[in-house]
């Protein structure tokens, strides 16, 4: 195993960690800075500088370094904040964040910007405390953590009443705690990179290594928590001329049970409760921090599993209609019945739960604004009070994907109110107001996922923007209808009512076109069974239900034959083996296991139109609309 | 047996290709065998509208929506019925499952090299350009469609953008 593997587990812990430090950094209150948060961004920082270092990433290691020292002045009230303090110090986040991803593509990061960030610091440092940081160690990436400043030592001293780490030249047993001989092997190599091993021993379950150097445990900690969980590693200070570590490693266990590590209690392998005010101090910090327990899973392994529950569900339909077509005669056939429910229930929750498994919090988009109002705000010289609410409010992470396209926007561009491609208000391309492009793209995503923008302005009052969008993609609402011997499905979001046409309320316009008044609305008439060559359809418009449907902001009445009913389906998409089908988005499996198209009422719209006009010189053949491309 | 000869036998063995034969109407024709997913009955087919005649729609194949081509009126067949032995052909081509109704599969024949003669310039509803030769046994001769090509043709209007393939 190659220490490479673990690249990708810091990059994204990285990565993580500097979202922490941004969310932090946003909403600190400069003028009475919460201590928690300042020691949030420390630790950040200082994990972060951990795991560059054990990578050799000396560039970040560096850069995270100062910025590391200012924010211990600053949890030490040292350093007095400042909101444009705080600015630099996003600035810098910023830069580590071009910097990781510049390793994480294997090039070296900018120079020019390190250097900057790194004069930037260390003129605050110089200005407002008085003091020049230490150089950023130039030595070896492994051992540079081997020299704790003094201001890192005093930090330590005073975080969360901690005790100190076993200071220089100090002995540390560190055990590693169900570990597999793989890990373990490439965490001793790390160890030996940071003090001189005198001894080891153990087995998978607990493996003990007693190291001597300067390292501190916190150090060790850091950098082994990108291989293996904090709590498989248990660090103990040794006094220095204690027993020879000879007798150390041979009697482990008597000193395990004097010192027990405070988060061994629960390991059943420990069985003292004794505590020692001892070196674990560390790991408590660690804990404090809520710890979600999570596994990262490929977002194609879950789509399969999707796939199958979705499967499952159209079996058991299926079976359902089955077992409710079947003679109720026997009394085997309400045991059947029986079964049948408790299926139908735990094929649902199992629905239920996997569909979950996608679901995002709404706030993983929400908190990449209070960065972008900030800037905007800065720029514009505008106050901006950024209030979100629902943030717990889980949406489809596909769904969250694909609006961060919308994060490059700003808000001056929402108050163009215009979608179209290219145009813009600004006479000049500044950050702020772009060239145009931008909206077009967001509109286009949101219709692509069934959803809907609305704007509504009013001068002087303000700038409302809704952005509708279904909760998921692969489960669509519906409302199953029929026409002729055909089911469609129309998205239940885009129906608002039905009702029964009136002969009087409906107009003929330019001859072909037909109008149908809605409370003193005309909307024009869409009959699925003239767009679709649908055949055996009702073609009396009042014998047929018309159903008001919106599609891209404009109503339309849609005649059908028949509403059947409202059902979840499982969206599958066309495209896959076949080909874009006008009027029609997607397809459905339904509960008897045939295929019903699920229709796109903007589609239907312009297809109709297309057909309308193809009709009108001299029979056009069918093939003419067909290959009419969507404008999309 | 010598090495070598093992080699010799192996060679002649995979340049035999293997062909799923089947009929439409009188005529018999065969597709590489490797394309064929599976076969199964002509069942459940929900119509598209406004797509060509031969493109009967799409059916549910264990959650696989599945686009179903009748070639027999895409080669202007008469006598176009749906009954209990019409079949279906399930395809695999260009990363996509296809269905293809056929009036019945006959057999999986082994064709050597010289047995496939090529196909002479002919037809207009069935191009040479589709076709990956003439199968000849005995009395019998096998019309061997290059499926790929057919069902990624433009004229199929199965695919979105074909026409560069």
């Amino acid at each position: 195993m190659d220490i490479a593997d673990f690249f990708d587990t810091f990059f994204e812990e990285a990565e993580e960690l500097l979202a922490d430090m941004e969310q932090h950094l946003l909403e600190l209150d400069v003028e009475d800075p919460d201590s928690e948060q300042l020691n949030a961004i420390f630790r950040a920082a200082h994990s972060i500088k951990g795991g560059a270092g054990t990578f050799g990433f000396s560039v970040l290691q560096k850069t995270t370094h100062i910025l590391e020292n200012l924010l211990d002045y600053a949890r030490k009230g040292e350093l007095e904040l400042r909101a444009d303090l705080v600015d630099t110090f996003l600035e810098a986040k910023d830069i580590m964040h071009e910097q990781l991803n510049a390793y994480r593509n294997e090039e070296e990061p900018d120079q020019e910007t390190y250097e900057r960030i790194t004069r930037t610091l260390q003129q605050i440092a110089l200005e407002e405390i008085g003091q020049s940081l230490d150089a950023p160690a130039e030595t070896t990436p492994l051992t540079n953590t081997s020299a704790p400043t003094a201001d890192e030592k005093h930090a330590e001293n005073t975080s969360a009443g901690e005790t100190p780490k076993s200071g220089n030249a100090g002995r540390l047993k560190v055990a590693l705690i169900n570990v597999d001989d793989k890990d373990r092997l490439l965490l001793v190599e790390e160890l030996e990179q940071l003090g001189d091993i005198e001894s080891q021993s153990g087995d998978d379950k607990r493996y003990e290594v007693v190291l001597s150097g300067s390292v501190s445990a916190d150090d060790i900690e850091a950098v082994m928590c990108f291989i293996i969980e904090p709590d498989q590693i248990d660090i103990q200070t040794l006094a220095t001329g204690q027993a020879s570590p000879e007798a150390e490693a041979s009697a482990p266990s008597a000193e395990q049970k004097a010192a027990p590590p405070a988060e061994q209690k629960a390991s059943p392998a420990s069985s003292a409760k004794a505590e020692t005010a001892g070196a674990q101090a560390k790991s408590k910090t660690k804990k404090a921090a809520p710890e979600s327990a999570s596994i990262r899973v490929s977002v194609d392994k879950v789509d399969q599993i999707i796939n199958l529950v979705g499967e499952l569900i159209i079996t058991q339909s299926m079976l359902d209609q089955t077992v409710s077509d079947l003679d109720d005669q026997s009394g085997a056939s309400s045991s059947l019945q029986n079964g049948m429910s408790l299926l139908q229930r735990n094929a649902r929750d199992l629905q239920e739960s996997v569909m979950s498994i996608r679901m995002i919090p709404m706030e993983f988009v929400f908190s990449r604004f209070p960065r972008v109002v900030r800037d905007t705000a800065g720029k514009l010289g505008k106050e901006i009070e950024l209030v979100t609410e629902g943030k717990s409010t889980e949406l489809d992470k596909s769904l969250v994907e694909r609006i961060n396209v919308s994060d490059t926007m700003s808000d001056e561009d929402v108050y163009q109110l215009i979608f179209a491609p290219g145009f813009s208000t600004a006479n000049e391309v500044t950050d702020v107001s772009g060239r145009g492009v931008g909206m077009d793209v967001v509109k286009r995503n949101i219709q692509g996922m069934g959803g809907r923008v609305e704007i509504q302005s009013k001068k002087g009052e303000g700038t409302t923007t809704s952005i509708v969008l279904p909760l998921t993609l692969a489960i669509l609402d519906g409302m199953s209808i029929k026409v002729g011997g055909e089911t469609f499905i129309l998205p239940l979001s885009t129906v608002l009512e039905s009702l029964q046409p009136n002969k009087d309320d409906m107009y003929a316009m330019a001859g072909d076109d037909v109008v149908l008044k809605v409370r003193d609305e005309y909307l024009p008439v869409i009959a699925i069974h003239e767009v679709l060559d649908v055949e055996n359809a009702i073609t009396d418009p009042t014998k047929s239900i018309a159903v008001i449907v919106q599609g891209e902001g404009r109503r339309y009445a849609m005649l059908v034959d028949e509403l059947v009913g409202q059902q979840q389906v499982v969206v599958k998409n066309l495209e896959d083996n076949y080909r874009k089908v006008p009027g029609i988005s997607a397809a459905t499996i339904l509960g008897d296991g045939s295929v019903a198209l699920i229709l796109d009422i903007s589609g239907l719209h312009r297809l109709s139109r297309a057909k309308k006009e193809a009709a009108k010189p001299a029979n056009t053949q069918t093939m003419s609309f067909y290959k009419e491309s969507e404008p999309s | 047996m010598s090495q070598a000869n093992n080699g010799a036998v192996l060679a002649t063995e995979a340049d035999n290709s293997e062909f799923l034969v089947f009929s439409l109407g009188d005529e018999e024709y065969a597709i590489d065998i490797l394309k064929v997913q599976e076969i199964r009955g002509y069942e459940n087919v929900t119509r598209i509208a406004n797509a060509p005649d031969f493109i009967k729609g799409v059916t549910n194949l264990r959650g696989v929506i599945v686009p179903i081509v009748d070639l027999r009126i895409k080669f202007h067949l008469e006598n176009v019925e749906y009954g209990g032995q019409t079949v279906v052909i399930v395809v695999n081509v260009a990363d996509r499952v296809v269905g293809i109704v056929v009036d019945g599969v006959s057999d999986v024949m082994t064709l050597t090299p010289d047995q496939i003669k090529p196909a002479p310039e002919f037809g207009v509803t069935l191009s040479s350009d589709f076709l990956s030769g003439l199968g000849s046994l005995e009395d019998r001769m096998l019309v061997i469609v290059d499926i790929d090509k057919l069902l990624t043709s433009e004229e199929m209007a199965l695919v979105e953008g074909a026409s560069q393939g």
